[in-house]
C-alpha cells in the first residue's frame, strides 16, 4: 500500500512536470497535426493505387496515421521520455543518490514515465487524433469493448516502450557517450514501430521480422486492435511477453550497474 | 515520422557556453581610450552594405568557434553526423517501402520523386546547416543569454544565426545529395541547358526560402518563447511535404504552400518544368522560373519580421 | 544581469517615501569631485535625465483570462556619473537595477527620458556603443565552455577589431593582474567559479572599454577570489580611469570599491551619495558580538545597546556610521573579553530601514 502510494505520487509528479509547459504542448499539438496532414495525403495516394494494401482500407489507413501522431510522443517512439534525464543522472553521477533511495530504481522511473506518457497522451495526442477524425474519413469502432481493449494495448505499449528506453538509459553506465545508443534506439523505434509505414505493408521477410520485434507493440499492436484486425488477448500476450522479458533484462543490467557504482564508491 | 523528428537529430547535451561575439563598428580606434564621445569613426551600423559585411564576418567567426568546440568531442561528432544522415534517410526508406508495393505515387515514378526529394533535402539541409539553431532563440530569451549578444558590436541576427553551428547537419545534405544523384542517374528526362541551369537555381532559391522560414520562426519566438516546435512544422514539416509530388496533396494545401507560405517554389514548380509535368493549380509556365524572386521577397519579409521581433524584445525585455 | 528584474518585477505599491526629492535627485554632492578630476560641472560621462521604462505585463488571472497592467520598472531616474568614477548601484531584487543597466548598455530602449553614455544614445547606436563598454554578467559567462580560455580572448580580439599590439598589451596586463597565466590553455568548463569570473572580467576589458558594467561580480566567490577581483577593479579604476558601475548584494564590495553608491527601489533613486551617508540615512546598525569570560549583566556603553544575551555572549547594536574601535576599547576596559566580531548590516536591511524612517530619504539631503 505504502509503496503503491509512493509510485502513484511519482507518476503524478511526472504528469505535472510535463503539464507546466503549456505553450510547448500547444506547439507540439500543432506540429503533430501538420505532420499528420502530410502523412495522411501520402498514405491516401498509396492506397489509391493499392486499395487494400496490408489489409487496410482507406479509412483504416487514415486512422492509422492519426493514431501514430497521437502515440508518437505518448510512447516516446523516437526518444524523448524520462530516459534523457536518467542518462544525465548516470553521466553526472547523481544516480548514486537514487540508488540509496528506499525505492526501486526501475519502478521509480517507470512510474515517472507513465505519468509523462499520460500527460503526453491527453495533452498532445488527443487533439491531433480528434482533428483527424473530424476532417478525414476514419474507421473507428462503435463497440465500447473494442475501445476498452484498445486502451489496454496502449497501457501495455507504455510498459514495452519504457522497458526499451530504460535499457538505452542504462547503457550510459558502460558507455562514456550515450549519443550513439540514443540515436540507434531512435532509428529502431521509428522504423520498427510502424511509424514510417504500417508494418503489414513492409515487404516479405523484412515485414515478418519487424512484426515480431518488441517495437511492433508500440504502434502496430494498438492500431490493429483499434481497427478490429487483431485479437486483443493475443495482442496482450505478445506485448506483455516483451514487457516482462525487457523489464527483466533491465533489472539484470540494473543489478550489474548498481554493483559497479557501489564498487566505484558512488 | 512526426513532429519530434528533430530530437533525433543528434543534439548534443553539453552545457552551452553561450559564446557570443561581434565585429567592430569601424576601422581604427584611437590609442587613447580617454577621448570624448565623438572621436571614433562611425562605421558599421550606418550603411546597409557594411552591416551585411559585418554580419557575415561575425557569423564566420562565431561559427568557427562552434566548429572548434565540436572538435573537442570528435567521436561524438562523427556519431551524430552518421545519426543525422541515418535519421533523415528514414524518410527515403519510407518512400522505398511504398515503391516496393506500387510503381507510381500520385502519378510520379520513383526517380521523379527522388528528384523532388533530393532537391528538398539539399536545399533544406543547407539552410539547416547554415542557421538551423535559430530555433533556440526562445530559450535564449527565457534564460537571458540573448542579452550577452546584444552588448557585442555585431548584428544580433548574425550572432543568433551562427549559434551552435553544427557541421553534423552535413549528414542531411549528404543524404539529400545522394538521392539527387540517384535521380539524375535514373531520370528519363531530355536535359536542355535551361533545365540543367534550373537545378542550381532551385537549390539556392530553396535554401534562401527555408532560411527565411527559419528567421521568421525565430522572430515569432520573441513573442512565444516556448513555441519552437511550431517552427518545426514549417521547417521539418515543409521539407517532408516537398519530398512528395504536389499531386498527392489536397488543392487547398497546395494553394497554401504556393500563395501563403511559398514552399512550392523550392522545388515543386521548377521541377514541374524539368520533369515536363502539368503545373499544379493550373499555374502559368513562368512560375517555374520565379523561385529567385520569391526567395528574395521571402527574405525581405523575414528580415522585417526579425526587426519587429527584436524591437519588441528591446522594448519589453521579454 | 538578472532577468527577473524586468517586467516580472514587484508591482509598485502605494506611497514611495521621498516622492518629491527622490524623483529628481539632481547632482551628487560636492565631495565626490575629488575623485573625478576631469569632470566639468553639469557634464557627466553617463547621463540620465528622467529616464523611464514602462512594461506592459500580462498576467494570467484565470484559465483563459488575462489581465494587462503597466509596471513602471524605472520611474524617472536622473543621475550623472563622471569619467573615472566607481559607483555602486544597489537595490532589492525587482527594484529596477537590471532594467537601468540594460538601458545603459543598449539592450533595452527607454520608454521616456534622455540617456547618454559617452555621448552615445545606447538604444540608437547599440553596436557603436558596444565598442566603448565592457559588460560582465555575474552568473552568465560569455566565455566558450568547451574551448581553452585563450580562444575566447582571440575571438574578442577579432570581433572588436582590436589592434594587435593593443590586444597583446591588454591581455598581458589582465593575465598578470588576474593571475590567468596557468589558466589560458584550460577549457572554460574546467575552471572554478572564481577563475571563470576573472576570465570573464578580462574578456570584457580587452578592447579598452571606457565604462565597465559589472553585475554581481563577486557572487558565489570564495574570500580569496573576492579579494582578487576587488583589488583588480580598484587598480583598473585608478590606473586606467575606467568608469565602473557595479550592482551587488555585498556591502563589502561597495565599501572597498565605491566612493559613491546609488540605491534604487520601486524604480526610483532613493539615495545617491557616500556609503557612510547611506548608513546614516537608513539609521542602520552594525552588531558587535562579544564573548565574555563569564556571564555578566548587559554591558552599558551608549550609544550601543544590548539586543541579545546568551550566556557569556552578548550582542550590541550601534550606528553603522560609527567606528567600532572606541566601543571595543570601552568594553575591554570594563569586562573580561575573550573574543569579538562585527556583523555588517546587509543592503536589504539598510534599505528596509530607509523605508521605516519615512519620508526623510531625499537624495540631496541625506547625502550631505
Amino acid at each position: 500500500m505504502g509503496a503503491g502510494r509512493l509510485y502513484a505520487a511519482v507518476a503524478a509528479g511526472g504528469f505535472r512536470r510535463y503539464a507546466t509547459y503549456r505553450a510547448a504542448t500547444a506547439a507540439g499539438v500543432f506540429t503533430n497535426t501538420v505532420f499528420g496532414l502530410i502523412l495522411v495525403y501520402t498514405y491516401l495516394a498509396l492506397w489509391d493505387v493499392r486499395p487494400h494494401l496490408g489489409g487496410y482500407d482507406r479509412a483504416q489507413a487514415v486512422t492509422y496515421v492519426w493514431l501514430g501522431q497521437a502515440l508518437l510522443s505518448t510512447l516516446a517512439i523516437g526518444g524523448g521520455g524520462v530516459e534523457d534525464e536518467l542518462m544525465e543522472r548516470i553521466r553526472t553521477g547523481d544516480i548514486a543518490v537514487d540508488l540509496y533511495r528506499p525505492a526501486d530504481l526501475q519502478l521509480w522511473w517507470l512510474a515517472a514515465d507513465v505519468g509523462r506518457a499520460m500527460f503526453q497522451m491527453l495533452g498532445r495526442g488527443v487533439v491531433p487524433f480528434l482533428f483527424g477524425a473530424l476532417f478525414f474519413p476514419v474507421a473507428l469502432p462503435t463497440d465500447p469493448v473494442t475501445w476498452a481493449a484498445f486502451v489496454g494495448t496502449v497501457l501495455s505499449a507504455m510498459l514495452v516502450s519504457f522497458a526499451l528506453r530504460f535499457l538505452v538509459a542504462l547503457s550510459a553506465f558502460w558507455l562514456l557517450d550515450g549519443t550513439g545508443m540514443v540515436q540507434m534506439a531512435s532509428l529502431a523505434g521509428i522504423f520498427c514501430s510502424g511509424m514510417l509505414l504500417p508494418l503489414n505493408v513492409f515487404p516479405g521477410a523484412l515485414g515478418e521480422v519487424v512484426r515480431v520485434l518488441p517495437w511492433s507493440s508500440l504502434l502496430q499492436a494498438p492500431a490493429d486492435v483499434l481497427l478490429g484486425r487483431a485479437d486483443p488477448l493475443g495482442t496482450y500476450a505478445f506485448q506483455l511477453a516483451w514487457a516482462v522479458a525487457l523489464l527483466a533484462l533491465g533489472r539484470l543490467l540494473q543489478t550489474l550497474a548498481t554493483r559497479r557504482v557501489v564498487v566505484q564508491g558512488g | 515520422m512526426g513532429g519530434s523528428r528533430d530530437r533525433t537529430d543528434g543534439g548534443d547535451s553539453r552545457t552551452d557556453g553561450c559564446g557570443a561575439a561581434g565585429s567592430g563598428s569601424g576601422g581604427s580606434r584611437p590609442v587613447d581610450g580617454r577621448g570624448t564621445g565623438g572621436n571614433r569613426p562611425a562605421g558599421g551600423p550606418g550603411s546597409g552594405g557594411s552591416r551585411v559585411a559585418d554580419g557575415l564576418r561575425a557569423y564566420r567567426l562565431i561559427a568557427g568557434m562552434w566548429l572548434r568546440s565540436t572538435m573537442a568531442y570528435r567521436a561524438s561528432f562523427i556519431m551524430t553526423t552518421i545519426g543525422n544522415f541515418a535519421v533523415t534517410a528514414l524518410d527515403f526508406v519510407a518512400i522505398l517501402l511504398m515503391f516496393s508495393r506500387v510503381d507510381a505515387l500520385g502519378g510520379y515514378t520513383l526517380p521523379e520523386i527522388a528528384f523532388l526529394y533530393g532537391l528538398s533535402g539539399v536545399s533544406f539541409g543547407l539552410a539547416d546547416l547554415a542557421i538551423g539553431s535559430m530555433d533556440r532563440l526562445g530559450r535564449r530569451v527565457r534564460d537571458g543569454t540573448l542579452d550577452t549578444l546584444l552588448v557585442r558590436p555585431a548584428p544580433v541576427l548574425a550572432q543568433i544565426a551562427a549559434d551552435r553551428f553544427a557541421l553534423r547537419r552535413l549528414g542531411r545534405v549528404t543524404q539529400g545529395a545522394l538521392v539527387l544523384g540517384y535521380a539524375f542517374a535514373t531520370l528519363d528526362v531530355h536535359w536542355t541547358a535551361l533545365k540543367v541551369l534550373l537545378v542550381p537555381v532551385m537549390v539556392v532559391s530553396g535554401w534562401a526560402i527555408f532560411c527565411a522560414v527559419f528567421v521568421a520562426g525565430a522572430a515569432f519566438q520573441f513573442a512565444a518563447q516556448d513555441a519552437s516546435e511550431v517552427q518545426n512544422a514549417f521547417t521539418y514539416g515543409g521539407t517532408t511535404l516537398l519530398q512528395y509530388p504536389p499531386t498527392v496533396f489536397a488543392k487547398e494545401l497546395v494553394r497554401g504552400v504556393t500563395f501563403v507560405l511559398p514552399l512550392a517554389f523550392v522545388n515543386w514548380l521548377p521541377a514541374t518544368y524539368v520533369l515536363g509535368r502539368p503545373y499544379p493549380l493550373g499555374l502559368p509556365r513562368w512560375t517555374a522560373f520565379a523561385s529567385p524572386l520569391v526567395a528574395a521577397v521571402c527574405c525581405a519579409l523575414a528580415g522585417l519580421a526579425w526587426r519587429a521581433g527584436l524591437r519588441s524584445y528591446r522594448s519589453t525585455g521579454s | 544581469m538578472e532577468l527577473d528584474d524586468g517586467p516580472g518585477g514587484e508591482p509598485r505599491t502605494g506611497v514611495a517615501p521621498g516622492e518629491e526629492s527622490a524623483g529628481r535627485p539632481g547632482e551628487r554632492p560636492g565631495e565626490g569631485l575629488s575623485e573625478a578630476p576631469d569632470r566639468k560641472p553639469g557634464e557627466g560621462f553617463i547621463e540620465l535625465d528622467r529616464v523611464e521604462k514602462v512594461f506592459d505585463v500580462r498576467k494570467r488571472t484565470g484559465f483563459l483570462r488575462r489581465e494587462r497592467r503597466q509596471v513602471r520598472a524605472v520611474d524617472g531616474i536622473s543621475f550623472r556619473v563622471a569619467r573615472g568614477e566607481m559607483v555602486g548601484y544597489i537595490g532589492p531584487n525587482g527594484a529596477g537595477k537590471s532594467t537601468t543597466i540594460k538601458m545603459l548598455t543598449g539592450i533595452l530602449t527607454p520608454s521616456g527620458g534622455r540617456l547618454r553614455v559617452a555621448g552615445i544614445d545606447p538604444a540608437r547606436e547599440r553596436t557603436r556603443l558596444a565598442q566603448r563598454i565592457g559588460v560582465v554578467f555575474g552568473q552568465r559567462t560569455t566565455l566558450w565552455w568547451d574551448l581553452p580560455l585563450i580562444d575566447s580572448y582571440r575571438l574578442m580580439h577579432r570581433m572588436y577589431r582590436i589592434p594587435d599590439a593593443r590586444y597583446r598589451e591588454n591581455l598581458d596586463r589582465c593575465v598578470e593582474l588576474l593571475e590567468l597565466a596557468d589558466l589560458l590553455d584550460v577549457p572554460v568548463r574546467q575552471l572554478s567559479l572564481g577563475q571563470r569570473m576573472r576570465g570573464d572580467i578580462a574578456a570584457a576589458l580587452l578592447h579598452d572599454p571606457d565604462v565597465l558594467y559589472l553585475d554581481e561580480p563577486t557572487i558565489g566567490l570564495d574570500v580569496i577570489s573576492k579579494a582578487k577581483v576587488r583589488a583588480f577593479l580598484k587598480d583598473l579604476n585608478a590606473e586606467r580611469g575606467t568608469t565602473v558601475l557595479l550592482t551587488t548584494h555585498d556591502l563589502q564590495d561597495i565599501e572597498q570599491l565605491c566612493s559613491r553608491v546609488m540605491v534604487i527601489d520601486h524604480g526610483r533613486l532613493m539615495y545617491d551619495g557616500a556609503l557612510a551617508g547611506l548608513h546614516a540615512a537608513g539609521g542602520s546598525e552594525r552588531v558587535l558580538v562579544v564573548d565574555l569570560e563569564r556571564e555578566l549583566p548587559p554591558i552599558e556603553v551608549p550609544p550601543a545597546r544590548v539586543v541579545r544575551v546568551e550566556g557569556p555572549r552578548q550582542w550590541l547594536a550601534f550606528p553603522a556610521a560609527e567606528s567600532a574601535a572606541p566601543l571595543v576599547a570601552r568594553i575591554a576596559d570594563r569586562c573580561p573579553l575573550v573574543d569579538l566580531s562585527v556583523r555588517e548590516p546587509d543592503i536589504e536591511a539598510v534599505i528596509a530601514r530607509m523605508y521605516a524612517q519615512g519620508a526623510t530619504g531625499g537624495a540631496e539631503r541625506t547625502a550631505s
